[in-house]
């Protein structure tokens, strides 16, 4: 038997028919012959008004969040989320409107995502931009998309077959390659996590289509060396993309398209304080080199010389299309008032306040824990558990557990994964002196209770409405949708206390 | 870690036994299903699957991991432990004997010489 | 500035701590010449503006767009104008939810980790099948991903997409797909019915070497398919069925689960989500419990912790990008998980019955809708097979003349299916929500009829064209003159 149930139940188990409210007014035209074979049940929970309120309000309230709690997961920016973002959403004027009316009945759009194209080049420093790629991984699809039409027409895209990853790199790196049809060659990164520069050019021969870099890069590290390896691509025929996800470090202390970098995406949410909604939606505009503009995805909005914006569809090098609209605007609209909110000098405080802050926590912790910068940092700072783990078993895993009993989300742990039990911090600018000292006083004091009582760490987290969850039941009894009790019980774990997952990275 | 002796072993964690039938086994290691930790799916080929020296012939998958298997020989699929595919526990519990994965039927007279001993294997992951 | 939490006294006394003079010097790795024009470009960046100012230059950008809050909206093709209840967004809108991150921590983040639980077993009620996934970008790119694990799964290349499904899911699962090994092949629809043309399709089938063939139930037309008869012609060639279906259709229409689909991916923007400009959509994933290690995009499973208390985790992480890197299932990361969460709440507050009668009552509405345009002279409706909430009718002027003389009365719509089918010049497709009143209706088909050519009562001169000639007195019967006073009609 299950020991009790989750503190909230289930929808289906709040269910109770005929109780949920009427929202519709009773039907006023004539009822057609239906001329197709109806359903019977659908078997969907009815639940009154007030109880689903109550439902819903609670789960909210079972989930950290920015607005709720500190959240220094590496690689992500979890920055504060501005409220005038989403009140300017939320304005009937753009949250009413359908993406296929006329331009006529839709400039304000067509000028949010034209303004919003144009400021994402300028802050690239490259020369034409598309908002339409959902997400980072798809613009960065998008992206490999473009180079391999580029190279297309060059006459090239049968030769030039495999893109250059450094280790480093994000996972969705290589899947975006593979995507494109690309094979994935990865080089190793060298003793401080930077690109390896005899590495690179050893992998750099004539059938490499481009390299992708992260900068900075995923152990918060400027890869000074970008200009001489964008050089040394170019020299080769291949070109550069940039993972931008690392943008917030660099706002307006340096452009990609400055340092050589021919494409790059966004993710919006995390440099451009769009939220993360729980995982989604987010938005990865693509800036490109001019040599790439004509591969843009259509449809691209254009200005006439009126001033009138417009669709561009006529566009014969185009990639195609990647949304079955034309985007994800309401994040590209937040984006763009935080943008404006800012200004060029706003955004250059950020990434300043930004460094300094994560810079801060590796200063203040740098004596009790290891890093991988010990020549500083930019945005996010790389820690690692490997001393706790070999004397007193108490792994990243552990302390990102015992973190939440401290009021602090983890961070990211085991990723990169060149590090030994990694745990990869970044602060945003958005955090208060106190509240840095406060993240950095507990992970002095889990450092404490490593030595002291390892056990307690295994344990964690202790204050957490479940404790650590039996993942791999999960996985092997597969339970994706509720069907009955008796299908929950068939799946019950061995209740053997789960201690610790293999490091795979956990953002 | 237990390393037994009449097996041989590939830098990749597999081993192999030859069997008086001239068939061999092959499995993956006690290391190895440590290092994954808990497995929780196990693909593994169809009987009469063609496998190439080298090449992959199923993965093994824990939560976050997912291992990779390969056989450093060349030979048709006459066998899968398919009480292994359906409780891949068994891997992590025996690796050796029960957890075995498939045997093959080589396409020549096995060379070890590119293979390791017990002792050179576990010299390497100790 | 901003959003900043630091104060000057904060920053000199971190900067002590670090042991730097300024933030500059955390910057002094970056070559100066970077530095230099990165600063310079960014001194002539637009922006700057105070709360204030900024929401008033916002609220002026809205006002430039018409918006279906004030004007009624005909306009479907993908995109629908539904009603949703105030509880939705209030609870959607939920700071803890709008600004968590996805759910990789369990124990942080139960809330979360539930609601996408709730969803995927709501969908698994709604649709019929055995699994769904946490969500994907949209439903075109939902469509992409079903060609894909339909190309992993049988190890075949070739996809049939019939002509009468979605432009734009078309266009996407063509980019989607142009650096991988599979072809997608068009399959014509029978210009009568708008169905599906199915000597087409059986001929198509006949080679076996078909990995997929995709229904749209309801099609881009508004009209339904057999969708039982293909989903048997294409098991019995050896494809899977990759349905894609309108979520909010399915509380009136049988469910993909019921014709044996394979998978079935929808947008499902209509269960409560605003229309946005078409994004953030909702791409919905589902499939048969067989293909889930093939299956993109996040999936929650449900356990338990060593007590014995129920949980939610993440689970399957193996298939995914920052694991299993370019031997993912997809590239995907980031979803749409706000949404999810829209519509699992607009799911749970309609409820059985209000799912149910949004969806009844769209389709009664198009019906009379339908039925009152087809009333007007020279407007004929297109394909004969049965229709949902969405029909096209041919007009005997140009759609986007008529579309200009119903935005001049505030009426958004209708699409023109000129634009994407060049043998379907002159036809217009219109869409009835459950938000669309007899009352609505009643003055669509007499702005439309205003806006019409009309068979002369009286005339002293060839038939001119009268468009833009007319106005409209909701009144009663008026009579109209035409600008050049040599014809006028009647209106009713």
């Amino acid at each position: 038997m299950l020991n009790s149930p989750s503190l909230e139940p289930l929808l289906f188990e709040l269910s109770d028919p005929g109780s949920a409210s009427d929202y519709l007014p009773p039907l006023d035209v004539p009822e057609a012959p239906l001329p197709f074979a109806t359903r019977a049940e659908l078997d969907i929970p009815e639940v009154d008004e007030h109880s689903v309120v109550r439902h819903f309000t609670r789960l909210s309230q079972n989930t950290f969040s920015i607005d709720t709690h500190f959240y220094p997961l590496g690689s992500c920016t979890m920055k504060y989320n501005p409220k005038l973002n989403e009140a300017v959403a939320a304005m009937p004027g753009f949250a009413s409107v359908h993406p296929l009316q006329a331009e006529t009945t839709s400039q304000g759009w067509l000028e949010v995502l034209f303004r919003a194209q144009e400021v994402l080049a300028k802050i690239a420093g490259l020369d034409a931009c598309t908002v339409q790629p959902l997400a980072g991984a798809q613009g960065e699809f998008c992206g490999l998309l473009m180079i391999r039409a580029y190279h297309n027409a060059r006459g090239e895209a049968d030769k030039r077959r495999r893109i250059v990853v450094p280790d480093s790199a994000h996972g969705t790196n290589p899947a975006s390659a593979a995507r494109c049809g690309y094979a994935v060659t990865t080089v190793k990164s060298n003793a401080e996590g930077g690109v390896d520069m005899d590495a690179m050019r050893a992998a750099l021969k004539d059938d490499v289509a481009a390299v992708m870099i992260t900068n900075p890069n995923t152990l918060g590290v400027f890869e000074a060396q970008i200009e001489e390896l964008c050089t040394l691509a170019h020299e080769n025929g291949a070109l550069v993309y940039m993972d931008g996800a690392n943008m917030n470090a660099i706002l307006g202390q340096a452009r990609p398209g400055d340092m050589g970098v021919d494409v790059m995406h966004y993710n919006v949410h995390k440099t451009f304080s769009t939220p993360h909604g729980g995982g989604g939606p987010g938005a990865g505009p693509v800036a490109v080199r001019s040599i790439l503009e004509p591969f843009l995805p259509v449809p691209h909005v254009i200005q006439a010389e009126s001033g009138e914006f417009a669709w561009d569809w006529d566009r014969p090098d185009a990639v195609g299309s990647l949304h079955g609209f034309r985007g994800n605007s309401g994040v590209i609209l937040r984006a763009l008032t935080y943008i404006l909110r800012h200004g060029g000098e706003g955004l250059r405080q950020v990434s300043s306040d930004a460094v300094l802050s994560a810079n801060y926590i590796l200063a203040r912790l740098k004596g009790t824990y290891e890093t991988a910068n010990p020549n500083g940092c930019k945005h996010e700072c790389v820690l690692s558990a490997s001393k706790l783990r070999s004397q007193y078993g108490v792994s990243a895993w552990d302390i990102a557990k015992r973190l939440p009993d401290y009021g602090f989300h983890a961070p990211t742990v085991y990723f990169p994964t060149i590090v030994k039990e990694s745990m990869m911090i970044e602060p945003t600018e958005t955090e208060t002196k106190a509240t840095l000292d406060a993240f950095c006083e507990a992970m002095l004091a889990i450092a404490e209770e490593a030595k002291n009582d390892p056990d307690l760490l295994h344990r964690a987290p202790l204050t957490m409405p479940v404790g650590r969850l039996d993942e791999a039941n999960a996985a092997k009894c597969l339970n994706l949708c509720w069907t009955t009790p008796q299908a929950e019980e068939a799946c019950e774990s061995d209740g053997e206390p789960k201690r610790e997952i293999a490091g795979a990275p956990t953002y | 870690m237990n390393t037994p002796t009449d097996l041989f072993y590939t830098e990749s964690d597999e081993w192999l036994r030859r069997e008086d039938d001239g068939l061999v086994t092959l499995g993956i290691t006690d290391y190895a299903q440590g290092e994954l930790g808990e497995i929780v799916y196990l693909e593994l080929p169809e009987v009469g699957t063609s496998i190439v020296a080298g090449g992959s012939f199923g993965v093994a998958e824990s939560v976050k991991a997912v291992g990779e298997l390969h056989s450093p020989i060349a030979g048709e699929v006459v066998a899968a432990n398919t009480d292994a595919t359906e409780n891949p526990g068994v891997v992590n519990e025996s690796p050796f004997e029960n957890g075995w994965m498939i045997r093959l039927k080589p396409s020549e007279e096995l060379d070890t010489s590119s293979l390791m001993s017990a002792e050179q294997y576990a010299a390497l992951r100790a | 500035m901003p959003y900043f939490s630091l104060t000057p006294a904060d920053r000199e006394a971190m900067l002590a701590t670090i042991g730097v003079q300024s933030a500059d010097e955390l910057f002094a790795d970056i070559p100066a010449s970077l530095r230099d024009a990165a600063r310079e470009a960014f001194a002539n960046l637009e922006g700057g503006r105070s709360e204030m100012g900024l929401k008033r230059d916002m609220a002026r950008l809205a006002a430039k767009n018409v918006h279906a809050d004030t004007s009624t909206c005909f306009l479907g093709a993908g995109v629908y104008d539904h009603y949703v209840p105030s509880a939705v967004s209030a609870l959607a809108s939920r700071g803890e939810f709008v600004t968590a991150y996805t759910p990789y921590q369990a124990e942080t983040s139960q809330g979360t980790l539930q609601v996408i639980y709730e969803f995927q077993s709501l969908l698994c009620r709604l649709t019929g099948m055995e699994m769904a996934n946490a969500s994907l970008y949209d439903g075109a790119t939902a469509l992409a991903e079903a060609l894909i694990l339909a190309y992993a799964a049988t190890k075949k290349k070739r996809m049939l997409v019939p002509r009468g499904l979605s432009p734009a899911y078309r266009r996407v699962a063509t980019t989607y797909t142009q650096g991988l090994p599979i072809t997608i092949d068009e399959i014509p629809f029978d210009t009568t019915t708008g169905q599906i043309d199915g000597e087409a399709l059986k001929e198509a089938l006949k080679s076996g070497d078909v990995a997929a063939v995709v229904v749209a139930q309801p099609n881009f037309f508004g009209v339904l398919e057999d969708a039982p008869a293909i989903a048997e012609a294409t098991h019995a060639a050896g494809a899977l069925l990759v349905a894609v279906f309108n979520p909010l259709s399915l509380g009136i229409l049988p469910p993909p689960g019921s014709y044996d689909a394979d998978v079935a991916i929808a947008d499902g923007q209509s269960l409560g989500l605003p229309m946005t400009f078409g994004g953030p959509g909702l791409g919905l994933f589902c499939c048969k419990q067989k293909f889930s290690r093939l299956a993109p995009g996040r999936l929650v499973g449900l356990t338990t912790d060593a007590e014995g208390t129920r949980g939610f985790t993440l689970t399957l992480q193996t298939r995914e990008q920052h694991i299993r890197r370019e031997k993912a299932t997809s590239n995907i990361c980031s979803n749409q998980a706000l949404c999810a969460l829209v519509a699992t709440i607009y799911m749970a507050t309609m409820g059985e019955r209000g799912v149910r009668e949004a969806a009844t009552h769209s389709f009664h509405k198009a019906a009379y809708a339908r039925e009152q345009l087809q009333t007007l002279p020279g407007v004929k409706p297109v394909f004969s097979g049965p229709h949902y909430h969405e029909f096209a009718v041919s007009l005997p002027v140009a759609v986007e003349t008529i579309g200009k003389a119903l935005a001049e009365e505030d009426i958004i719509g209708p699409y023109d299916l000129g634009r994407d089918y060049p043998e379907l010049e002159g036809a217009a497709l219109f869409c009835c929500t459950e938000k669309r009143s007899r009352e609505d209706i009643d003055f669509l088909t007499k702005v439309l009829s205003a806006a019409l050519p009309r068979p002369k009562v009286e005339s002293g001169a060839s038939g001119s064209d009268l468009n833009g000639n007319g106005s409209v007195h909701l009144d009663g019967v008026a009579v109209h003159y035409a600008d050049d006073a040599r014809t006028f009609y009647l209106d009713w």
